[in-house]
């Protein structure tokens, strides 16, 4: 116990923390905008792998990192306009689709790799972010080293949540965002296009989706490797029920789940003997039903979550 | 744009639909193999040729439809009552490891009693842990989509825990895999010198029989009736918790059963290979079947075609074979597209 109390105060472990968080943060915020949006964006998973590997390839090409990144975002937006034609214009099953959307991004991810890069044992490198140290502010005694010893995407993911928080909550097309969740035909008795709306929503958070699986790519790890998403997204969906659609607890749960998965991690090292460390692998998806579980009974969804909308219809 | 419902539907639009969708998705799937520097046409035909050219690719695709068939039947039973099981690929190794479990060496029965044993056992298996995400769903409000999918990963690592401790077989090499069934459990060849098994007659039999409990039952009516309108049926008198637990019945214990047959007929033992995502392409066979339980066989055929097609072409042209999965996917898609136009028009304008 007091082992584990002195693994809390090092700030290896909360660095760490902040890695995993940070493709957490961005796709639970991108799967929130959806969500909020009235759409729920199964393609997540897949978003996430095209994401990884397009930023990635960029910078193979010879790109520079943040033209990948924003190459990672475009192609998330073009599976997130894919995903609300079918959902939002259509109005087909949102749960189908997204599983369509998840297949599909996953599998020209892999055949592009396949194609573009020549089969070797060790999959070939890229130069990642670098750490940038955020002066002052990464004085402060283990938690500023934590939090401001990072790549700038991290600090990125920071500046999002507040952003989402801000525009959804403090500006009016944030209003306009959350209407279409709740009660498009409200929307529509003011002249706003309820579907443009929804589109916007959908793929500005694909993009958000894209770009947290393009950190783990280009920031966490310097390669692409098949199935590194690994139900991230997933995860994320989960996160997203357990924040009550609100960024700032989707911060702090990406941050919550981040710190039992570092744990986990460094508990597989200490147990391994006794224990063998698939047990501790699955504890993040125990993790994440038991949080459902928790909030399920009182969790608000929106309102308009999974409904169509069709324009001119009459309740 | 407006979307307007259409009064009637001419049949054979609907039956048209599946033909109409994989057809796009060959035709979106041309830029892809372009992309890799091919000619479309001559892939097509390797693709063709490699699935249906000669009784050997035949008896392949067949037994690669096997597993689809009955993943297939799952997702195809779950959807239509709305229960949104996306957790086929966890069940199947569920059954795989029920089989697992009975048929190397637990007990030794003749054949005939022994494979039915092996399936039960599988469906079980299906059926036990599709009832976690059933409770919590139907006692805690928790959503389905997310526990059946999260559910998968926890299942694959459990495999993989008992495939490098307790299950592992000294015999093989030090690849983790487990101990082979025994003879009386593994399915027969139904096809000489083909891997074509037994696991196909029991797929079809199942598909006649989901057909029949659908059409012809009053869980059949329930079935469909809670997936058309849950208040109504709460109106009518039908237990939307009962139904949702029936469904998850059928719908786990079919998944399951998917895994007794790779296990038992195809593989002979439990790997972690066991199943390419069968789980996940049943949804798109489901889907193309447009959920109905006897189109499942065609479109799971079809599909297993394309996987193995897609296999010798790439062994012929350079295509990655994840051709056959971006294949897949679009006709998934397509028919969603091609199923709300069958039932709605688009009307261009105001």
């Amino acid at each position: 116990m007091m082992e584990l109390f002195e693994m809390m105060l090092t700030t290896g472990l909360w660095a760490s923390v902040i890695r995993i968080a940070t493709p957490l943060i961005f796709a639970t915020l991108g799967e929130l905008i959806c969500e909020r949006a009235g759409v729920l964006n199964l393609g997540i998973e897949g978003i996430m792998t095209i994401g990884a590997m397009a930023g990635w390839l960029w910078v193979y090409q010879g790109g520079d990192l943040w033209g990948g990144i924003v190459f990672a975002a475009i192609v998330g937006m073009i599976f997130g306009f894919l995903h609300s034609a079918l959902v939002v214009y259509l109005g087909v099953s949102q749960h189908v689709s997204g599983i369509g959307i998840t297949l599909l991004a996953s599998s020209i991810s892999y055949y592009a790799y396949t194609l573009l890069i020549p089969f070797s044992t060790t999959p070939p490198k890229i130069v990642p972010f670098s750490v940038f140290e955020v002066p002052i502010l990464s004085s402060i005694p283990i938690i500023g080293q934590a939090l401001f010893h990072q790549s700038a995407l991290t600090y990125l993911s920071y500046i999002l949540v507040v952003i989402t928080f801000f525009v959804l909550y403090k500006m009016p097309i944030g209003l306009t965002v959350r209407m279409a969740g709740e009660n498009p035909v409200a929307n529509e008795a003011q002249g706003i296009n309820v579907l443009l709306i929804r589109t916007g929503a959908v793929m500005a958070g694909s993009a958000l989706m894209a770009i947290g699986g393009a950190f783990l790519t280009m920031s966490a790890f310097d390669a692409f490797y098949f199935g590194m998403i690994n139900g991230r997204g997933w995860i994320c969906v989960a996160l997203v029920i357990f924040a009550s659609w609100r960024p700032g607890k989707a911060f702090l749960g990406a941050i919550l789940f981040a710190l039992f998965e570092a744990l986990q991690v460094r508990a597989q090292l200490i147990g391994a003997d006794v224990i063998p460390y698939q047990i501790f692998s699955m504890m993040p998806y125990f993790l994440s039903i038991l949080a459902m579980m928790l909030v399920a009974r009182k969790a608000a969804y929106p309102k308009a979550l999974l409904v169509p909308f069709r324009q001119g219809d009459r309740i | 744009m407006r979307i307007k419902t259409r009064r009637n539907t001419p049949v054979w639009l609907i039956a048209a639909l599946p033909i109409l969708s994989i057809g796009v998705a060959f035709i979106i799937g041309a830029f892809f193999i372009i992309w890799a520097g091919e000619s479309p046409i001559n892939a097509y035909i390797a693709l063709i040729k490699g699935s249906l050219g000669s009784t050997f690719a035949i008896t392949e695709s067949l037994s690669r439809a096997t597993p689809l068939i009955f993943t297939g039947l799952a997702a195809a039973v779950a959807f239509r009552a709305k229960f949104w099981n996306i957790g086929a690929e966890g069940q199947l190794y569920c059954g795989a490891m029920a089989a697992t479990l009975v048929g190397t060496g637990m007990i030794d029965l003749p054949a005939p009693i022994m494979i039915p044993m092996l399936f039960i056992a599988g469906a079980i298996a299906g059926c036990l842990i599709l009832l976690v995400p059933v409770i919590l769903k139907t006692h805690m409000k928790v959503d389905e989509v997310v526990t059946t999918l999260l559910l998968n990963f926890v299942i694959l690592l459990f495999v993989n825990m008992l495939l490098e401790g307790p299950w592992k077989d000294p015999m093989a090499m030090g690849w983790p895999q487990a101990a082979r069934i025994i003879d009386n459990g593994v399915l027969p060849t139904i096809v000489a010198k083909s891997r074509l098994h037994l696991g196909l007659i029991v797929a079809l039999l199942m598909s006649v029989l989901m057909w029949a409990i659908i059409r012809f039952t009053v869980w059949g009516y329930e079935i469909r009736a809670v997936g058309h309108n849950q208040q109504a049926s709460t109106f009518y008198g039908i237990s939307i918790n009962k139904s949702v637990l029936m469904v998850a019945l059928f719908s786990g214990g079919l998944a399951g059963m998917a895994g007794v047959s790779e296990v038992a007929g195809l593989k002979g033992y439990l790997t972690l290979t066991l199943s390419p995502g069968f789980g996940y392409t049943g949804i798109a066979v489901a889907m193309l079947a447009q959920l109905h339980p006897i189109g499942v066989i065609i479109s799971a055929i079809f599909l297993a075609a394309i996987y193995v097609g897609a296999d010798a072409m790439s062994r012929t042209i350079d295509i990655p074979n994840y051709i056959a999965d971006i294949l897949v996917a679009i006709s998934l898609l397509s028919v969603l597209v091609g199923a709300m136009l069958t039932r709605y028009r688009i009307v261009w304008g105001k």
